[in-house]
């Protein structure tokens, strides 16, 4: 069944889909859509210095996306310099510079579109093996900080005072925004990872009434997505990516719609 | 209950009670370079209600939040009772109505307790009707309500309340000090509560420390309201109303529409007060400085 480059593409679509759903629904109610945006658009930078020594780009990524959370999270709450701007400038920066890096590597035929939009025809099995076991490593430590990430997405300062250890907390967060985003990378490329993350989640809101239900819906919805995007790649012959971001906005769309009596509205009528 | 006036301005020890809840001595913030908080100390004892008042940027919040631990002094110590378990009710709580989160849930972010206890604490603070309803649909006197049944669910030792009637209309909020004085009374802990509300306050607590950056004056409410630095930093006019008021019990809602926001005070007379009574201040004081800085903020 592996045989077949289609099925590994949804096979692996699937699991980068189940594993950006809770991550999303945290980076949606977090508001850290420009936070994830940066460090996807970093891994390029990643893939570039993976490709210099010469090891699994997935390694490269996790290790620069690593690098720029810490960064980021040292640059951070100085007042001289709006958060919005040091993302803007690490997000291109990092971005621009793998660019560069890569160009420059004249001796080697890198696929750019690929790793910027994702490619279907290059998942291997080695690769959903690598999604599937760091996925459930994401998962696993997921489960095991929900609790108190989601006291601190409330009020930071009230569960500091509760005993949530906040700083481990929201960095074992970061951590796992990296390794996301390097799994999910092959699938549906750095430009787009943020969309996978965000839009699913968004799109659970209306069927939600718990936090719980929200991130399960977002895991089904992003995996909908996967399905119906990587089909229509298949059959309009375009970037997976893209056609994973039409459809999770199509999805998006008709979540709009309104339905009378539908659970988990976010205001009393 | 005596209270002296130490010489740092703290509110001093009061003789013959139980080991304070909580005590906080020459507390000092800095924060890029400048100084919020600087030798401020007050005292929470057992069953009572102290009340931190000032206005804005008198660095009110950062001392409740050196008392709870969340900011680290420059200078000074806070020494908590061993075991102290603390009810905090932060200044604001903006929930992102993206995230689906019901009372019930609010309330047992950081703590597990059965539906039964979670229930019970929200009819203490007269809102068992809302266990299920979605955060961001309670208004702000509801929410200031679940907050304070949220803190009420740890069986807290101390209160912390930062400006409980924040949101809430007039009526709203004399209920909110009276709910606040019932669960004093009902459970016995301690309240420290910080407010820029002048008059209620005073009725409804048993110390205040009036804080402008450093203890401006503190003790009894009746004694820091006729006390020159209270009248400096709000205005003859406000302290004049809580004079009325304390001798009116009844009319509470009176006489509050009397009340002069702090902006509105007449800067000629209010130096003029000043002048005059910075002499014998600074015997009991003892930081010239800290009052320079506090007028040019």
């Amino acid at each position: 069944m592996l045989d077949d480059f289609f099925v590994r593409a949804m096979v692996a679509g699937v699991g980068v889909a189940l594993l950006a759903g809770p991550l999303g629904c945290f980076i949606v109610w977090r508001r850290m859509a420009f936070f994830g945006g940066t460090m996807a658009h970093s891994a390029l930078l990643g893939v570039a210095l993976g490709l210099i020594v010469d090891v699994n780009p997935i390694l490269g990524v996790t290790a620069v996306t690593v690098a720029v959370a810490l960064l980021l999270v040292a640059l951070q709450g100085r007042d001289w310099l709006a958060s919005d701007t040091l993302l803007g400038i690490l997000a291109h920066a990092s971005l621009a510079l793998g660019l560069v890096v890569i160009g420059a590597m004249t001796w080697l035929r890198v696929d750019l579109l690929g790793f910027l939009f994702g490619d279907v025809l290059a998942v291997t099995v080695t690769d959903i093996v690598v999604i599937y076991t760091g996925g459930s490593v994401v998962l696993a430590v997921m489960a095991a900080i929900w609790r108190p990430l989601l006291a601190l997405t409330v009020h930071e300062g009230l569960a500091r005072a509760e005993g949530v250890p906040t700083f481990a907390v929201r960095l074992a967060f970061m951590l796992l925004i990296a390794l996301v985003i390097s799994l999910a990378m092959k699938i549906i490329g750095i430009l787009l990872i943020t969309s996978l993350l965000i839009i699913p989640a968004a799109a659970a809101r209306r069927f939600a009434g718990t936090p719980e239900r929200m991130a399960v819906m977002a895991s089904v919805i992003g995996a909908v997505a996967v399905v119906l995007g990587l089909h229509g790649s298949l059959y309009l012959d375009a970037p997976a990516g893209p056609s994973i971001v039409v459809a999770a906005t199509a999805v998006f769309a008709l979540s709009l719609i309104p339905i009378p009596g539908l659970a988990g509205r976010a205001h009393r009528p | 209950m005596h209270v002296r006036m130490s010489k740092t301005g703290d509110v001093a020890q009061r003789g013959g009670d139980a080991e304070p809840l909580l005590e906080a001595r020459g507390i000092g913030v800095t924060l890029g370079g400048h100084g919020i908080l600087e030798g401020v100390g007050l005292t929470v004892a057992p069953g009572e209600i102290v009340t931190i008042i000032g206005p804005n940027g008198a660095g009110k919040t950062t001392l409740v939040k050196v008392v709870l631990g969340l900011i680290e002094p420059v200078t000074g110590l806070v020494r908590r009772r061993p075991g102290l378990s603390i009810g905090y009710v932060p200044q604001r709580m903006p929930i992102d109505p993206v995230l689906p989160l019901s009372v019930a849930r609010l309330m047992t972010l950081t703590i597990r307790r059965p539906r039964a206890a979670v229930l019970k604490a929200l009819e203490e603070t007269g809102v068992g009707g809302l266990i299920d309803a979605p955060v961001q649909a309670l208004s702000g006197g509801e929410l200031q309500r679940v907050l304070m049944a949220r803190a009420l669910v740890r069986d807290p030792d101390l209160l912390v309340l930062d400006e409980p009637v924040q949101g809430v209309d007039f009526a709203g909020e004399a209920a909110l000090y009276e709910l606040i004085s019932d669960i004093r009374r009902r459970r016995g802990c301690g309240v420290l509560m910080v407010s820029h509300d002048l008059h209620v306050v005073m009725a409804a607590t048993d110390q205040v420390v009036c804080l402008n950056r450093h203890v401006c004056c503190a003790g009894e409410p009746e004694t820091v309201s006729r006390h020159p630095e209270y009248e400096r930093l709000f205005g003859r006019k406000a302290a004049g109303a809580f004079a009325v008021y304390t001798h009116h019990h009844d009319h509470a809602h009176d006489v509050s529409g009397d009340v002069v926001p702090i902006g509105e005070r007449d800067p000629g007379h209010t130096h003029d007060h000043t002048h005059s009574r910075t002499h014998d201040h600074r015997h009991t004081h003892d930081h010239d400085h800290t009052h320079d800085g506090g007028r040019d903020a």
